[in-house]
């Protein structure tokens, strides 16, 4: 089955996601749209799936137009998506998830014909060697398992293109490994592949077509054999530098001391089990582990959101845990959040109060309990200025930036004032390469004027780029702290869980 | 969906992301925070829709009906009757009485809004403040009569001279409302307990604990059965504004001021940005190092606080008793005002003042038009329906649906 895009438009207001795109995609082959965040990609994919009516445009199967009103049209002509966060019914089996919506029934009780699915689960997993259980309840699967359910969801309904949405962003570089492969033996069994990723390192792997959007536009293809830099100024518009200019580090004094960190939850799940490092003053130590390691329960920990239940840390020689957040920020804390519009932002306020957040009650934004307008927009201004916020206005809402300058706002706020430490999780999450460059640029300035910095982030790539040392985390206990010069098949192989390696630390 | 919007651009609508359900407190959103231009229409659909109400009510327009292909003109006329008399006594009743000789007595009925006005512009600006701050409070009924009860206690058991008494009972009052609020309050933020249910609750208790007072020798009037309190001292009483001829009192202009207490507090202090940003995103405000559970259980002693106050506009100005009624249904009219004005202490005062206005109007429409004083229930409620139903305004007034994406089900 061929699919073709023919001048697909789609405009937001005065916004145009999507300028007059192209797109042809091939059975057994493999086509990679790449671009920034915010370029245009998921627009074009809703479009595709009839989520969004274009303005302009139409889309062709086997050069015959068609018209889909929603998801069940597109799939019905064979086209199925993988979404990043997967559509699946958590409590439910492998093969109720992937019946669901296809019931077959049987007999004259009209009883579900679960048997079919299961049949159905293990004939597509032996094909392709996925080694799923149908009978397995999704919410016990890792998260490489569960994008294989939605894959042989995808070819259970015999799709013959397969939209694969920024799908390694959840996985393991070993997982990452073996989706690739999956995708090859589906390229070669006639399948069409649509992968979408900002990713150069997996489009450079897999892809057989490259093209590349930026600003709603596609602005070029290109071959696999392009190099990384090519691409990336291609999908940026200007020359990037994919490596982080940073000087050696000078370790001074000890910052941070984390002994013993244990964190349990209600259900007395142990999320942190006996954690010690330390960080010294002007080092980045980055940790690396898959989401859901216990990262998350580190970080909140040491902010004061959570209790642990066992063994202390310290900063700067004073106790932190049993402290109250706000007086763990006063003692030197500057926090940037896994999840900014969640925890860092609050997208109704302006600008110049998400600004203020941890600081509106200090001098000089309040006196006696009274705010300081004149002193909260000054501030705000500055910000702007320094950290190259692009908006029309700092009284503009948080939530109308884009990903990338609300998390400039974060890093603004946080940055503002005499930090000794600063965690930062996933600080480049779903930024676009401008921005990066731009966050991991602070960040580096952060260290280098003698604050103790500790990266949380499931990129391997950043990990690599910005620590000085690499402490990997796997449920819930530090695997090892290793020089951040380590292969990534060793940094790989600890992220899954292999015991670490002496001899490389 | 990883996809941001390019610089400087209005967030492009995002799908909704997989196994997230939308947050519950949607739904409160889109009634607390319905656009300027929503409001205006509801109140003018709704008062449409009750002049359809009312030509169906009204016996000379069902009488023509029949006849209105043969005789269309008096069908005409009929609803020319009908909702000109009604507008007109609405007109009369809460504005202006041009009938009336004096103007004074020409402006009584606009006087007489304001006072109606008084407890609702208080505990509007209580329910709002609330509201803001991500609280649905629907206890300010219950707020009302405890701080009535501590009012009216100072007020008739305690004998002080005129200023002191009026202060004290004054406070006495907002502190029934704050010990009132507190209690939902600290429940929530303790054990999580949800302030609807809560509040919804207390409102009975409060109820039955005035009734079980009055039945006390305390409580009772000398030389009366009914269950109502002696009346208070007039030493605790708001003095009239302009004299004996209105019941408008100092109520109202301590109304205002809380009305600008609350812009202040809300937009000015830290306390308010706390409130905010708590309202706003929880999870933010606690990264951020704000006590959440101390700002629930602050904000519910804040809106208590304000409904005691709407409670001594009435037991210290308009009802110098405590009775089981004293709350009127203040309480819940409240909470549509803190809607209408969308928790905006300027807003709240408008739409109390529109409240006020039907309230008053309502002996008016009964006498000069012959409706039954429901109507005025009936555009209240309305006006609620319209702004809880933003897609059904929209179709009226054939308005631009909002920017929402299908629900993703691939």
């Amino acid at each position: 089955m061929k699919l073709e895009l023919r001048g697909i438009t789609k405009r937001f207001g005065d916004f145009t996601a999507n300028d007059s795109i192209d797109l042809l995609i091939e059975p057994g082959a493999v086509h990679a749209l790449l671009g920034e965040n915010g370029a245009g990609k998921s627009t074009l994919m809703n479009v595709l799936f009839g989520l969004y009516d274009p303005d302009g445009g139409e889309i062709l199967i086997d050069d015959k137009p068609v018209d889909f009103n929603g998801p069940g049209d597109a799939m019905a002509a064979g086209i199925a998506m993988v979404h990043q966060h997967f559509m699946l019914v958590h409590p439910f089996t492998v093969a109720e998830n992937v019946m669901l919506g296809h019931e077959q029934i049987n007999g004259p009780f009209r009883l579900l014909n679960i048997d079919a699915a299961r049949e159905k689960v293990r004939e597509i997993s032996a094909r392709f060697g996925f080694n799923i259980d149908p009978d397995a309840v999704i919410e016990d699967l890792p998260v490489g398992a569960q994008q294989r359910v939605e894959i042989i969801k995808a070819l259970s309904q015999r799709a013959e293109v397969l939209i694969l949405d920024e799908p390694t962003a959840v996985l393991t570089p070993q997982e990452t490994d073996e989706l690739l492969e999956i995708v090859r033996q589906l390229r070669d069994s006639g399948t069409a592949v649509v992968l979408i990723t900002h990713k150069l390192r997996e489009v450079k792997a897999i892809a057989d077509t490259i093209t590349v959007i930026r600003r709603g536009k596609v602005v070029g293809t290109a071959e696999p054999t392009a190099s990384q830099e090519e691409l990336a100024s291609l999908m940026v518009g200007r020359a990037v530098i994919m490596k982080v200019d940073k000087r050696p580090a000078t370790p001074a004094d000890v910052m941070l001391t984390v002994e013993g960190l244990t964190v349990v939850d209600d259900r007395g799940i142990k999320h942190l089990d006996d954690v010690s490092f330390e960080v010294r003053a002007g080092e980045i130590l980055a940790i690396a582990g898959v989401q859901g390691n216990g990262q998350t329960e580190l970080t909140e920990a040491l902010l004061g959101a959570t209790k642990p239940a066992a063994g202390k840390a310290t900063l700067d020689g004073k106790k932190i845990t049993g402290l109250s957040i706000s007086e763990v920020l006063e003692s030197g804390l500057g926090f940037v959040p896994e999840d900014r519009t969640e925890d860092g932002l609050i997208s109704t306020f302006t600008i110049y109060n998400n600004l203020i957040l941890d600081v509106y009650d200090k001098a000089p934004y309040s006196k006696a309990g009274a705010l300081k307008p004149a002193a909260i927009q000054e501030n705000a201004q500055r910000a702007v200025e320094q950290f190259d916020i692009r908006t029309p206005s700092a009284s503009m809402t948080a939530g109308s930036l884009s990903g990338g300058n609300q998390q400039k706002v974060v890093l603004a706020r946080e940055l503002s004032r005499p930090l000794k430490l600063l965690i930062a999780s996933n600080p480049t999450r779903g930024l676009d390469v401008g921005s990066i460059e731009f966050v991991h640029k602070r960040i580096i300035q952060e260290r280098d004027a003698g604050a103790a910095v500790l990266i949380v982030s499931a990129e391997l790539d950043e990990v690599v780029a910005l620590a000085d040392r690499i402490a990997v985390m796997y449920h819930g206990q530090i695997v090892g702290i290793v020089p951040p010069d380590t292969n990534r098949d060793t940094l790989g192989l600890m992220m899954a869980g292999a015991h670490k390696m002496e001899d490389a630390a | 969906m990883s996809e941001a919007p390019a610089p400087g651009i209005a967030a492009e609508p995002q799908p909704p992301v997989a196994g997230e359900r939308p947050p519950a407190r949607s739904v409160m959103r889109q009634i607390t925070e319905s656009s300027a231009l929503l409001i205006a229409l509801a109140i003018i659909a709704s008062l449409i829709l009750s002049g359809v109400l009312i030509l169906i009510a009204d016996p000379e327009f069902r009488a023509a009906l029949p006849y209105f292909f043969s005789r269309p003109g008096d069908t005409f006329a009929a609803i020319g009757d009908a909702l000109g008399s009604a507008y007109s006594a609405i007109w009369q009743g809460a504005v202006y009485n041009g009938g009336a000789s004096t103007f004074a007595q020409k402006i009584a009925p606009f006087m007489q809004t304001l006072t109606a006005a008084t407890p609702l512009i208080f505990a509007g600006l209580g329910i709002g403040i609330g509201f803001r701050a991500g609280l649905f409070n629907i206890g300010a009924q219950g707020q009302i009569l405890m701080g009535a009860t501590l009012g009216a206690m100072v007020g008739f058991m305690w004998h002080l001279p005129f200023p002191l008494h009026l202060i004290v009972a004054v406070v006495g009052c907002a502190l029934g409302g704050a010990i009132w609020g507190f209690i939902p309050g600290i429940l929530k933020a303790k054990t999580g307990a949800h302030e609807v249910i809560v509040t919804i609750m207390l409102n009975y208790v409060a109820l039955n604990l005035v009734s079980y007072l009055l039945t006390l020798e305390a409580f009772q009037r000398p030389g009366s059965d009914n269950p109502q309190s002696p009346v208070m001292d007039s030493t605790a009483m708001y003095p009239k504004l302009f004299g004996d001829q209105y019941a408008l009192n100092l109520s109202f202009v301590l109304a205002l001021v809380a009305a600008v207490f609350a812009w202040w507090l809300m937009e000015r202090s830290t306390l308010g940005f706390q409130f905010r940003a708590v309202g706003a995103n929880p999870a933010a405000a606690r990264t951020a190092g704000m006590r959440v559970s101390r700002v629930t259980i602050l904000v519910m002693v804040v809106a208590g606080a304000m409904s005691g106050l709407a409670a001594s506009a009435q037991v210290l100005g308009t009802q110098p008793s405590l009775t089981v009624g004293i709350a009127g249904s203040i309480g819940f009219d409240a909470i549509t005002v803190a809607l209408l004005g969308m928790s905006r202490p300027f807003g709240i005062v408008l739409a109390a003042i529109l409240f006020g206005g039907l309230k008053a109007a309502g002996p008016t429409l009964q006498v000069n038009a012959g409706l039954p004083i429901d109507i005025v229930l009936v555009i209240q409620s309305l006006i609620v329906l319209f702004i809880a139903a933003p897609p059904l305004i929209r179709f009226l007034f054939r308005l631009p649906a909002p920017r929402v994406v299908k629900e993703v089900a691939a």
